[in-house]
């Protein structure tokens, strides 16, 4: 157990900055804010069709409950129906069209949440059916696209294929995720004077949100600002499918002129946004004999759902993932961008990333499994060249990989998890063991840092240092609980020399930082941290050359610590210096801005070097199986992770286990069930499954691998919110290896490997 | 029970009296919309991510219990006469935390937040009313298993639950609460009306029968963990509700000669307490049957009578040969458990009847007992299957009685009685089990639905068979084989294993 320090500042496991709070129940959620007098309550009224035409929509029930007081549909939007962050296909409200079971026709406002729900389930719609394509595989066979397919390939794969000496194929289905942040989406929407508008909403891009609204209002910009304290998680589940509710509640607080909270029911939660994309996977490989990759052509099929939404960059990024730590030579991988009846797919912690990782581990242990190879060595043989080494070293979009550092944080995982004596030991144990099987995996990540939308690359910040020394710290990040604003606030001290109780984070309010991007990506503390610590560099910059000025020394000269700023003899506390500035007339707020380097990259031809960086990691997981059931315990896991300099351990620890079990969910336990009919029949924790206490490993060791980032970020770290995530394929594989243990032949097993899925697995196989 | 009063419960130092309350308001709906005290959070509604978790506290003779449930499916009139903590009650000053919140901070138990105040009441239940000295990891997964988080991974929420036990040890002051639950004590019991609608909390078996005579509809209500959703989810109205929990003579629980009584009112966690010790098999079925907060609440009793088809007691219960004892007005019937379920969700309950008791009977010699349940998840999840199986062997060896019942295999909990069949009269040995498994085939034709395929039901369902068999039957494998997951650690190697 590590006891976090009270108070000190970069490098050190200081708490989260509102753990304080958490624990005590006070701190704010948005819908924890005090509320205004004459607040209703909203409710979106929902289609019960996958796809059909509205005949029509009867709401005089709705609007006759006692205590409505608005009912709005498509008609009722002064500005622009739609919310969709990157192409306009996302209505806020249906018109005439249902795309998706429960997309909302319209929204009700009310006395009380209670009045609002029930209300809304009183309208009368009839319906036309038509036909529904509901699945990636049914898109794939009716080709039906959101977007249009793309291809990158390098060299002639299919000429690779048929010069290999072996050759293979394969298909697996790798299901998707609900986000199940504990907090639900929320929006309330406060309408001001003189045409504008304040949404605090639980989001983690409050500038789109700001612009969203604007839009359906008919407004512009700056009439609508947005406000995110804290959001209870998100995932990526509140990038853009926070939009709908902020629309929503503001244009009933436009139509009312008076506040409106919508805040969505878990059920309806579930049923109304989207999830990780669910990807149908087929390969052919070509080999040799020691599994070396000489081919490789990979069709990644994904469910989008009824519109485009972040479906182009997060397929994008499975292309780009799809060589996780291994080098493809000659490859050609295409990407499928389905059109379904179902709710619109979008972002989640890995965005598309570990869909194309899935598929490469497949393929290389499918590989293993042929050649009757320890997986290890056959993923061990195709890694990227090392460090310094010309071959084998650039990414199939084109990219050089520079900062390899995968095969030697392997080795010291493998010996600090004796991962090769458990091996014989897991093998000498089936061989004696027939009802309960064990397996043992391990699985690399290596994940690319940046949006690959180049421009959202960037980052403000603005700085306010008050005239008694305390510092209030303004930036485009969100919290989300992955403890952003505690980095933020240990880089801030540091670069005051403050300590950490003189510096606190406002909430994010696109009224102070404009222009922000989404805290996605992992590009928060890379980001925003940057951007926050040169404000600060400004502003003792303006300090050191004042108090250089009154000791008649040199600003280089000048030192700031522990809350003293030390100039020749002459030294002040913090705060007196900051006095004495103010009455100087030397501004103390100041605007950081901050840019990614390096990156570049040609959309059309997916060429470019769209990351700055790598971050790197790796994990064995060792499993037991029941051959009757398919039930199974995750018994011991081992992590060795690149955060590169680590600014927050005990933040960085906690990303990487929490990212790891919510990965081992979606992989094993989290299943999404679609009645025939087009409707998600787990739309509630009760029928979909994340991971409880029981599941975490009991032997769980976690540790961080030293390697300062080798590109300038902020203090040498790196970004750790999303590929820890991929450290949950060895379970997958452990898996696997387990069910392989059951039988003869390659296993195929669907992800999420629930015990249905594990038995099938093993009634696969033929008899050992 | 004729008068009627407010609803009165012990809350931030002193008693409350809610009188325009609909009789389906929440807890957390009171907290968050009245007082406006919102700390405890709504995740799902359902009672299944323990974000609104509390705590509430009844006297138990002389002393304070205090066990954590979920305020979003608790209705308000079952606060009546207990105590209600939340996690602003928690910090023993303000800035001055208590030892579970202090040690959630230190091992950076908290990310989002969200989840964190249900997991501070369920971890300070634990420590103010669980195990004296530091808990083990099982116990803390037990406390725990009703509260999800998202962030985590809940290897900090382990360490925390362990490190408050380091820190300078806390007494909560049970004094004044006590007081105040004797002071509710002495009130009449209760018959609320809100909006036309009425609450009655009966504390005896004869306020009951009146209560259900005045108003044969209404709706029995026991720990609320099923119907809490019908008002919360399906927003249905639910009309006149009675409250169980309250009526002494249905919290009873009594070992006669051959049977074990267990009252309709006695909470799942109790019921569990007595079942256990008497019946080890049971052991992992109390386990993972929903979660701590759900068996906090919830009753056995509750679990038989709404008649679902996935109840996990069930098939174990129909295995052993319970009974239930049912009484309308001043009569009393008993009837077999497995003759109790007529159709889907329909039970053979008369108007204004109710379930008294169930007579579980004792163990005896040449008794072979296990339940399984097949779920996506090991805590707190609904059986895809759920399957038990009750054997008696006579001295001979060979089998006597044969029960094998099943959930989630049918529309209600149910025999396999062709597999019985196969069974009786044979010895125990894996020739038999072969044939109970073919036969087993012919019994059920179940669904494919969200939890599992038709096709995985069946052939689990038999293998569970294979499963009793390789635990109990004298030919199964030897005993340095491990059988069941649960027996499984993480290999060891280069000497003996422990």
């Amino acid at each position: 157990m590590s006891m976090l320090s009270a108070d000190a500042v970069v490098g050190t496991a200081v708490a989260h900055e509102s753990a304080h709070l958490h624990v005590t129940g006070a701190a704010h959620y948005t819908d924890d804010l005090p509320q205004l007098a004459g607040t209703l309550h909203a409710a979106p009224g929902l289609a019960a069709r996958a796809h059909a035409r509205v005949l029509s929509l009867d709401l005089d029930a709705v609007r006759a409950f006692p205590g409505v007081r608005a009912v709005i549909t498509a008609a009722d939007i002064p500005g622009v129906n739609d919310c969709g962050p990157v192409l306009q296909d996302d209505p806020v409200l249906a018109g005439q069209i249902v795309q998706f079971h429960g997309q909302p026709l319209f929204a009700v406002a009310a006395d009380s949440h209670d009045i609002a729900r029930r209300a809304a389930r009183l309208a009368r719609v009839e319906y036309e059916d038509l036909p529904a394509i509901l699945t990636a595989q049914q898109a794939l066979q009716a080709e039906s696209w959101v977007l249009p397919p793309i291809e990158v390939t390098r060299g002639d794969a299919r000429a690779a294929l048929q010069t290999a000496p072996h050759r293979l194929g394969g298909e697996a289905v790798l299901g998707g995720q609900e986000h199940f942040y504990l907090e639900g989406q929320i929006a309330y929407a406060l309408p001001g004077e003189d045409q504008s508008m304040q949404v605090c909403c639980s989001t983690q891009h409050p500038t789109e949100m700001q612009h969203a609204v604007a839009q359906v209002l008919g407004w512009h910009g700056h009439q609508v600002n947005v406000v995110c304290r804290r959001m209870g998680g998100g995932f990526g589940g509140k990038e853009s499918q926070s939009a709908q509710w902020a629309c929503l509640a503001a244009v009933l607080a436009y139509k009312t002129g008076q506040p409106v909270k919508l805040r969505l029911d878990r059920d309806d939660d579930m049923a109304l946004t989207g999830k990780r994309h669910d990807f149908h996977i087929r390969y052919e490989a070509g080999y040799d004999g020691q599994g070396l990759l000489l081919g490789l052509i990979l069709q990644l099929t994904s469910r989008c759902g009824f519109s485009a939404d972040l479906s182009g960059p997060v397929n994008d990024r499975a292309v780009f993932h799809a060589d996780n730590t291994y080098y493809l030579d000659q490859v050609a991988i295409r990407s499928l961008r389905g059109k379904t009846h179902t709710v619109s797919n979008t972002a989640f912690r890995g965005f598309g990333g570990p869909q194309g990782m899935f598929a490469i581990e497949t393929v290389l242990d499918d590989i293993a499994r042929a050649l009757g190879f320890d997986p290890l060595l056959v993923r061990q043989r195709n890694f990227y060249g090392e460090i310094g080494s010309t071959a084998r070293n650039v990414t199939h979009y084109g990219m050089p990989v520079e900062d390899n550092i995968i095969a030697p944080l392997v080795e010291e995982l493998v010996r600090s998890s004796d991962y090769t004596a458990r091996r014989a030991a897991i093998r000498d144990f089936n061989a004696h063991s027939p009802l309960l099987k064990r397996g043992l995996a391990l699985t690399p990540v290596k994940f690319g840092i940046s949006f690959t939308a180049t421009f959202y690359n960037q980052a403000g910040a603005l700085l306010h240092v008050y005239a008694d020394g305390t510092v209030l710290v303004n930036h485009g990040g969100t919290e989300m609980g992955q403890g952003l604003y505690t980095k933020v606030r240990q880089i801030v001290a540091d670069e005051l020399g403050v300590p950490l109780a003189a510096v606190r984070c406002a909430a994010t309010d696109t009224s102070k930082v404009p222009n922000t991007s989404a805290t996605a990506a992992s590009s928060g503390t890379d980001l925003n941290g940057r951007a926050a610590q040169l404000a600060a560099a400004a502003i003792r910059e303006r300090l050191a050359n004042y108090a250089a000025e009154l000791a008649g020394v040199s600003a280089g000269q000048v030192s700031f610590a522990a809350g003293q700023v030390v100039a020749g003899r002459m030294n002040w506390t913090f705060a007196a210096l900051c006095a004495l500035a103010y009455r100087a007339r030397i501004q103390l707020w100041a605007s950081g801005f901050y840019k990614t380097p390096k990156i570049h990259y040609d959309p059309k031809t997916m060429r470019g070097r769209p990351f700055f960086y790598f971050a790197y990691g790796a994990a064995v997981s060792e499993v037991a199986i029941d051959t009757l059931t398919g039930e199974y315990k995750v018994l011991r896991v081992d992590i060795l992770h690149d955060v590169g300099r680590s600014i927050n351990p005990a933040i960085d620890i906690g990303q990487i286990e929490g990212g790891f079990i919510q990965g081992m969910g979606w992989l094993t336990t989290e299943e999404l069930y679609w009645r025939a009919d087009g409707r998600l029949m787990t739309h509630a924790p009760s029928t979909y499954k994340i991971p409880t206490g029981a599941d975490c490993p009991q032997v769980f060791n976690v540790k961080l691998y030293d390697n300062p980032n080798a590109e300038d970020t902020v203090h040498r770290s790196k970004a750790v919110g999303e590929p820890p995530l991929m450290l949950a394929f060895s379970v997958f594989f452990a898996l696997r290896d387990a069910v392989a243990a059951t039988g003869t032949g390659v296993p195929k097993l669907d992800a999420p490997a629930t015990p249905e899925a594990v038995l099938r697995a093993m009634q696969g196989l033929g008899s050992p | 029970m004729s008068t009627t009063r407010p609803i009165q419960f012990y809350f931030r130092n002193k008693l409350w009296q809610v009188n325009d309350a609909p009789v389906t308001r929440t807890v957390l709906q009171f907290l968050r919309e009245a007082v406006r005290a919102t700390g405890s959070k709504e995740g799902c509604g359902e009672g299944d991510c323990g974000a609104c978790t509390v705590v509430l506290g009844e006297l138990h003779g002389e002393a304070l219990r205090l066990y954590a449930v979920n305020a979003c499916i608790q209705f308000l009139p079952a606060l009546d006469g207990k105590a209600l903590f939340t996690v602003e009650d928690v910090a023993l000053a303000p800035g001055v935390l208590h030892p579970v919140q202090q040690a959630m901070v230190d091992c950076g138990a908290s990310q989002c937040g969200f989840c964190t105040p249900g997991f501070v009441m369920s971890l300070w239940a634990l420590y103010e009313s669980g195990p004296a000295g530091q808990p083990s990891r099982e116990q803390v997964a037990e406390a725990i298993s009703g509260n999800l988080c998202r962030c985590t991974g809940y290897r900090p929420l382990f360490d925390a639950a362990a490190a408050a036990y380091d820190l300078p040890p806390v007494h909560f002051e049970r004094g004044p609460v006590i007081a105040a639950l004797r002071q509710l004590a002495a009130l009449p019991s209760l018959n609320y009306t809100a909006q036309g609608t009425a609450a009655c909390v009966p504390r005896t078996l004869d306020e009951l029968s009146e209560a259900l005579r005045e108003r044969p509809a209404a709706r029995l209500v026991a720990g609320c963990t099923d119907v809490g959703l019908w008002v919360t989810k399906q927003l249905r109205d639910i009309g006149d509700t009675i409250h169980l929990h309250a009526v002494r003579e249905l919290q009873h629980i009594n070992r006669h000669a051959d049977v074990l009584e267990i009252g309709a009112a006695v909470s799942l966690q109790a019921a569990f307490a007595a079942i256990v010790p008497i019946w080890p098999p049971w052991q992992d079925m109390a386990r993972r049957f929903a979660s701590r907060p759900v068996k906090n609440a919830g009753t056995l009793g509750g679990n038989v009578a709404n008649g679902s088809p996935i109840g996990d007691a069930m098939p174990a219960l129909i295995a052993m040969g319970t009974r239930l004892r049912l009484r309308l007005g001043d009569t009393e019937r008993d009837i077999a458990l497995e003759d109790f379920y007529l159709a889907y969700q329909r039970t053979a309950l008369g108007v204004g009847e109710f379930v008294r008791a169930l007579l579980i009977p004792l163990p005896k010699r040449g008794e072979l007992l296990r339940t399984y349940k097949l779920a996506k998840r090991f805590e707190q999840d609904i059986s895809a299957v759920c399957a038990a199986f009750y054997l008696q062997i006579d001295d001979q060896g060979l089998i006597g009685t044969a029960r094998v019942a099943f959930g989630g295999m049918a529309a209600t909990p149910k025999r396999a009685l062709q597999c019985e069949g196969a069974l009786r009269g044979r010895r125990w040995d894996k020739t038999a089990v072969e044939a109970a498994m073919l036969a087993l085939q012919a019994d059920f034709q179940p669904l494919s639905d969200v939890r599992a395929s038709a096709a995985y039901r069946q052939t689990a369902a038999g293998n569970l068979l294979l499963r009793f068999w390789s635990e109990t039957a004298a030919d199964a494998p030897a005993d340095d084989v491990p059988r069941s997951l649960g027996e499984m650690r993480p290999i060891a190697f280069g000497e003996k294993q422990p």
